[in-house]
């Protein structure tokens, strides 16, 4: 669907069908089902179908992102870093595509420019982080007996995101680039579902992400209903993780309980200012992520 | 190695006479209080319950059981002192009274050990070796980082929490309060801690030691009781953070019923460790390493190495010299120096695992025991190993939490990981080969918190313990064991 | 049994040992508290297996006689003592030993193969064993070709040892394998296997003249490889840790050790042995002192 053609004019645009990404992969959702994305624009309408995913879909996603997970986790930490870079890259190459989505989404021509330029800066400092985290966090541990100890950060596996829709001041880009960067340069796999509101630039990302040599299955994003799926996304339980923006509310409530059911963790990220200096640190990387402690004997 | 592997003799010559631990130089009083704000008192509701020496079934105090009101009085006083006290005291001071408690546990090690002991049943050697020496050593490690918390935590500018309930197990009784109370404390915190119904009374010795060396009143509560207790204090609303160490179907029901509070939380749950032995392995060595992770404590550990996948070219070279191994193993008063297998803490735990005995044979495993006699009185069971154990067996699935040992053979390295992974725990793990590539490997293909290369269950104050999937969430131990502690300002407080 | 022996092991396939773990086992085995009965059996039992040792330059003739009377009197004042397994000297010093323990039921063990460093030919080896055989030894102690052994030529410290062997006729043979010139214990192990593969009768640690002497972690490597060998054949080789074990408390270490590795079989002198000089007085101190309750001083107990 589309916006429409103006009377008179001599060519009607051709409008993209928007799917959902799923193992590197754009199909629609298994369901059929759709919602309809409006931008409420008298003067310039546009309107799209937008994939309502089904608990199938995130089920397809979870499995995945599960037959990505190993191989991504141990891709060398220049090479994630490197994808992450190249992922900023080709955002930047299509500027002009999210802002003019941004604006559908809401946004004025200062706020879409100014996102898009913090989305791609954003990606660019998780891309630095993807070979150094790992020296801030791990530890030699000084054990009293005769054993050299250390203490490495290893992925939690797989991770679901629901994307935050907390902040009124951004509009689906930042938010979503702000939650996927620092799951996946630890080595994560993730399955995001878009904010309801803003499936436009999730979409475009997924094709981002598609040409910027991230491995099929590393980064699955579904759109849709979050009420409807987040008890699936957290009782899942081949999810390891779960991370989410909910504020004390009664989907906060539910995902930890749910949660606990196979002890996944939660990751609660801060009703937050996306554009913040705050939401730019290490420790975001390493709230998705375990601490495996070796025990190594020193002799001859 | 063939098949037919001749056998030593161990029970007809030289023996070792007894040598018990004296007990004259040890106070239990006949009845605890609760110790809340420095000082023991009565519960409100006056009920006790009895404790009693799972070796000699002879009761050894009564304690008092906290009711709500109790835990509430617990909570009370734990906020007033974060709020008018700890958490104003600049952190060099708070240190100093964490290295004192400590020095007093070292200078009452010996106490601390035999109580231990005739407490929870585990051999004297091993409180006095490690129990004990580990629980000051953790109060030492942490004492230290009381005023260098920002140092552990560049730039995210960290602050305590507030009042931690905290609730400890028992099969480490005094060294899980200790893994508890010392970070807390050093992290700014105020601590009302709830000990295992059936050992309590190291930690009641540790309040009596806390009041002796002037922490201020308030700072460390301890509430004893039963599960009721444990969920009051869960449950509490002006608690600011629960560290549980326990079943995981415990853990599980508490993540449960604190979902929707502000409540931070750590778990250190239940495991079914593989200890996967390679062909190359120091054989002699990995033996050892068999008995020191399923026999320890009688196998009362988290992260007991309960299941043993051994390459099937040296299977039988090894499980021949487990077996003789454990001829050598000496069960008996807990108390005696030379005992290595001690009591099973209650008569509950026995009956869970007489049934898993009862189990694994019907599930057609080939069950050997070390032959030794088990005392009249008490609750006893020998170190047993299961063979021919396969992974679609309950034994080989499920925490016992005992000495029965489930061994599996395998053929690869690839086949070792995935049924060393092929489980919903994920608490630790031992890698036994001599080669060093090889070793890592390994360790970082298993999904767990813990990996012993040619060791097993080892520990240290300053090494992060703590698992993967259902064996809980979170660290204790180490640098890492602080950020349970604390919250971060450059994450809005989480 | 003898003839499952003598073929030159493969020393690649000897299981690897891991130094930590055999520190810790070690410890574990020092943990062990001895007390009452069971002491007393075990200090008349290190008694029963000293070899009682003199291997000085300036040993003469007196000073053997003299050691040989401490053999035979260990401490009179306690009845029921055992003699001591063996005096060890060098091979000169063989037939004047022989001649002061005859009918006491005292071995006599003599050093041989050019001790302490074995840097001699084969034939000047073989020759001094043989002499000290004829002279009267009834353990011949040899020691390994370490230089060899490091330089990776296991054929011929195998063959020195069987040819060695085969000098001693009826004389039992204690190979010497200088673990503290082996350095570490995987070596130890290599060269243990190769020992009794080669027929020793008994395998020992140390000359006394190089230190490291006899730790619990080589003697822990050897009873274990002594294990081995008996696990597949059936057949016991005795263990000799020598040098440095002089207190009693030491001694009953090792004697836990034996037990928990090798069991009631090897508690004898026929299968393990303690080389020491000044341990046997440690002992007696000891037994005195369960007999009388007092502590002791060493100025009542002989020292020859």
């Amino acid at each position: 669907m589309a916006a429409k053609p103006a009377h008179g004019q001599a060519r009607a645009p051709i409008n993209k069908t928007c799917k959902i990404f799923i193992g590197g992969k754009f199909p629609r959702t298994e369901s059929g089902r759709y919602y309809l994305f409006s931008n409420n624009s008298e003067s310039a309408p546009y309107t799209a179908n937008i994939c309502r995913s089904s608990r199938k879909d995130f089920r397809n996603a979870v499995v995945a992102a599960r037959a990505a997970q190993n191989g991504w986790a141990t891709a060398s930490a220049y090479l994630r870093g490197q994808i992450l870079y190249r992922i900023a890259e080709i955002l930047e190459g299509r500027r002009e595509q999210f802002a003019s989505e941004l604006k559908l989404q809401g946004a004025s021509t200062r706020q879409a420019n100014s996102e898009v330029d913090a989305s791609i800066d954003r990606l660019v400092y998780f891309a630095g982080w993807s070979d150094k985290y790992q020296q801030i966090f791990s530890t030699v541990n000084p054990v009293s007996s005769s054993h050299f100890n250390f203490s490495v950060l290893e992925p939690s596996g797989v991770v679901a995101v629901l994307s935050p829709e907390c902040d009124p001041m951004q509009f689906g880009l930042l938010a979503l680039v702000s939650n996927i960067a620092p799951v996946i340069v630890g080595g994560n796999t993730c399955v995001l579902l878009a904010e309801e509101t803003h499936p436009l630039t999730a979409i475009s990302l997924a094709e981002v992400l598609q040409a910027s040599d991230v491995p099929g299955g590393v980064v699955n994003i579904l759109t849709g209903s979050k009420s409807e799926l987040v008890d699936f996304f957290a009782s899942h339980k081949d999810v390891n993780c779960i991370v989410h923006s909910e504020a004390n509310n009664a989907n906060s409530t539910r995902i930890q309980q749910l949660a606990s059911e196979n002890l996944k963790r939660v990751v609660q990220r801060p009703v937050a200012q996306w554009h913040g200096e705050t939401m730019q640190n290490p420790y975001l990387i390493k709230d998705t992520q375990e601490v495996k402690t070796t025990w190594h004997p020193i002799g001859s | 190695m063939s098949d037919a592997h001749n056998t030593l003799k161990f029970d007809t010559g030289w023996q070792y006479a007894p040598a018990p631990e004296s007990t004259d130089h040890v106070r239990i009083d006949k009845k605890y209080g609760l110790f809340i704000n420095g000082k023991f008192t009565a519960p409100s509701q006056g009920k006790y319950f009895t404790t009693s020496n799972p070796a000699t079934q002879e009761r050894l105090s009564r304690i008092a059981i906290a009711g709500k009101s109790d835990v509430n009085r617990a909570v009370k006083a734990a906020r007033k002192a974060y709020e008018n006290v700890w958490s104003k005291m600049p952190a060099r001071e708070r240190a100093k009274y964490i290295f004192r408690i400590a020095r007093g546990l070292q200078e009452r090690a010996r106490e601390f050990s035999v109580i231990e002991t005739m407490d929870g049943g585990k051999p004297i050697r091993e409180s006095r070796d490690v129990d004990i020496p580990l629980a000051a050593a953790h109060f030492f490690y942490y004492a230290g980082w009381a005023d260098k918390l920002e140092y552990a935590f560049p730039g995210a500018g960290v602050k305590s929490l507030g009042v931690a309930g905290q609730i400890v197990p028992w099969n480490f009784p005094l060294l899980m309060a200790a893994w508890k109370i010392a970070p807390a404390l050093a992290c700014g915190n105020t601590v009302v801690l709830k000990p295992a119904e059936t050992t309590s009374l190291t930690a009641l010795k540790l309040a009596e030691l806390i009041q002796d060396i002037g922490l201020p009143p308030g700072v460390v509560n301890i509430v004893t009781g039963a599960g009721a207790t444990g969920a009051a204090l869960v449950d509490h609303p002006d608690v600011n953070k629960i560290a549980f160490t326990g079943s995981t179907a415990v853990g599980r029901s508490i993540m449960h019923s604190i979902a929707g509070t502000e409540k931070k939380y750590t778990l250190e749950l239940g495991g079914k460790a593989a200890n996967i032995i390679f062909a190359d392995a120091p054989v002699d060595q990995a033996v050892e390493g068999v008995v020191n992770a399923i026999f320890f404590n009688q196998g009362h550990v988290c992260c007991a190495g309960s299941r043993l996948l051994v390459q099937e070219s040296v299977a039988d070279e090894l499980i021949h010299k487990l077996k003789e191994r454990m001829h050598t193993l000496i069960l008996g008063n807990p108390l005696d120096k030379n005992t290595d297998i001690g009591a099973i803490n209650s008569r509950a735990q026995l009956d869970k695992i007489n049934s898993y005995l009862k189990i694994g044979k019907n599930e057609g495993g080939n069950m050997f025991q070390a032959p030794c006699t088990l005392p009249s009185k008490g609750y006893w069971c020998p170190p047993t190993i299961f063979t021919d154990m396969a992974q679609s067996n309950r034994l080989v699935q499920e925490e016992i939490f005992g000495p029965v040992l489930a061994i599996q053979t395998f053929r690869t390295a690839a086949e070792a990981v995935t049924k060393a992974n092929n489980t919903p725990y994920g608490l630790s793990g031992g890698v036994w080969t001599d080669k060093g590539s090889k070793i890592f490997k390994v360790t970082s293909a298993l999904k767990a918190g813990v990996v012993w290369a040619n060791t097993f269950n080892k520990f240290d104050p300053t090494s992060p313990f703590g698992g993967y999937k259902e064996s809980g969430i979170g660290r204790e131990g180490g640098a890492h064991g602080l950020s349970a502690y604390l919250a971060m300002e450059v994450n809005h407080g989480r | 049994m003898a003839q499952k022996r003598k073929r030159l092991p493969n020393l690649d396939r000897v299981n690897p040992v891991d130094e930590t773990g055999v520190n810790e086992r070690v410890a574990r085995f020092c943990t062990r508290s001895i007390k009452n009965d069971s002491k007393h059996t075990a200090l008349k039992l290190v008694l029963s297996m000293i070899d009682l040792t003199t291997l000085e330059g300036q040993d003469t003739p007196g000073k053997v006689k003299q050691l040989c009377q401490k053999a035979i009197h260990l401490h009179d004042n306690l009845p029921g003592l055992p003699t001591v397994a063996a005096v060890c000297v060098y091979p000169n010093m063989v037939g004047i030993a022989k001649q002061a323990l005859m009918g006491y039921g005292i071995n006599v063990a003599s050093v041989a193969t050019a001790f302490p460093s074995g840097m001699s030919s084969r034939d000047i080896k073989l020759e001094e064993t043989r002499n000290a055989v004829a002279d009267g030894a009834d353990e011949i102690d040899m020691v390994i070709s370490r230089g060899a052994f490091l330089a990776g030529e296991y054929a011929y410290v195998f063959d020195e040892i069987a040819a060695v062997k085969e000098a001693c006729g009826k004389a039992h043979l204690k190979v010497i394998l200088e673990t503290g010139e082996l350095v570490t214990l995987d070596r130890v192990k290599k060269a243990s296997v190769l020992a009794i593969q080669a027929g020793a009768d008994f395998i020992k640690t140390s000359t006394g003249k190089i230190q490291p002497a006899a730790t619990m972690q080589v003697t822990l490597i050897m009873l274990q490889t002594i294990r081995e060998h008996y696990y597949a054949t059936g057949e016991k080789v005795g263990m000799k840790p020598a040098g440095g074990i002089s207190t009693s408390k030491l001694a009953i270490h090792y004697l836990v050790m034996l037990r928990e590795t090798l069991g009631d079989e090897w508690m004898t002198p026929d299968l393990f042995r303690f080389g020491a000089s000044s341990l046997a007085n440690d002992v007696l101190m000891q037994l005195q002192r369960q007999a009388d309750g007092l502590y002791q001083s060493p100025d009542y107990f002989s020292k020859d």
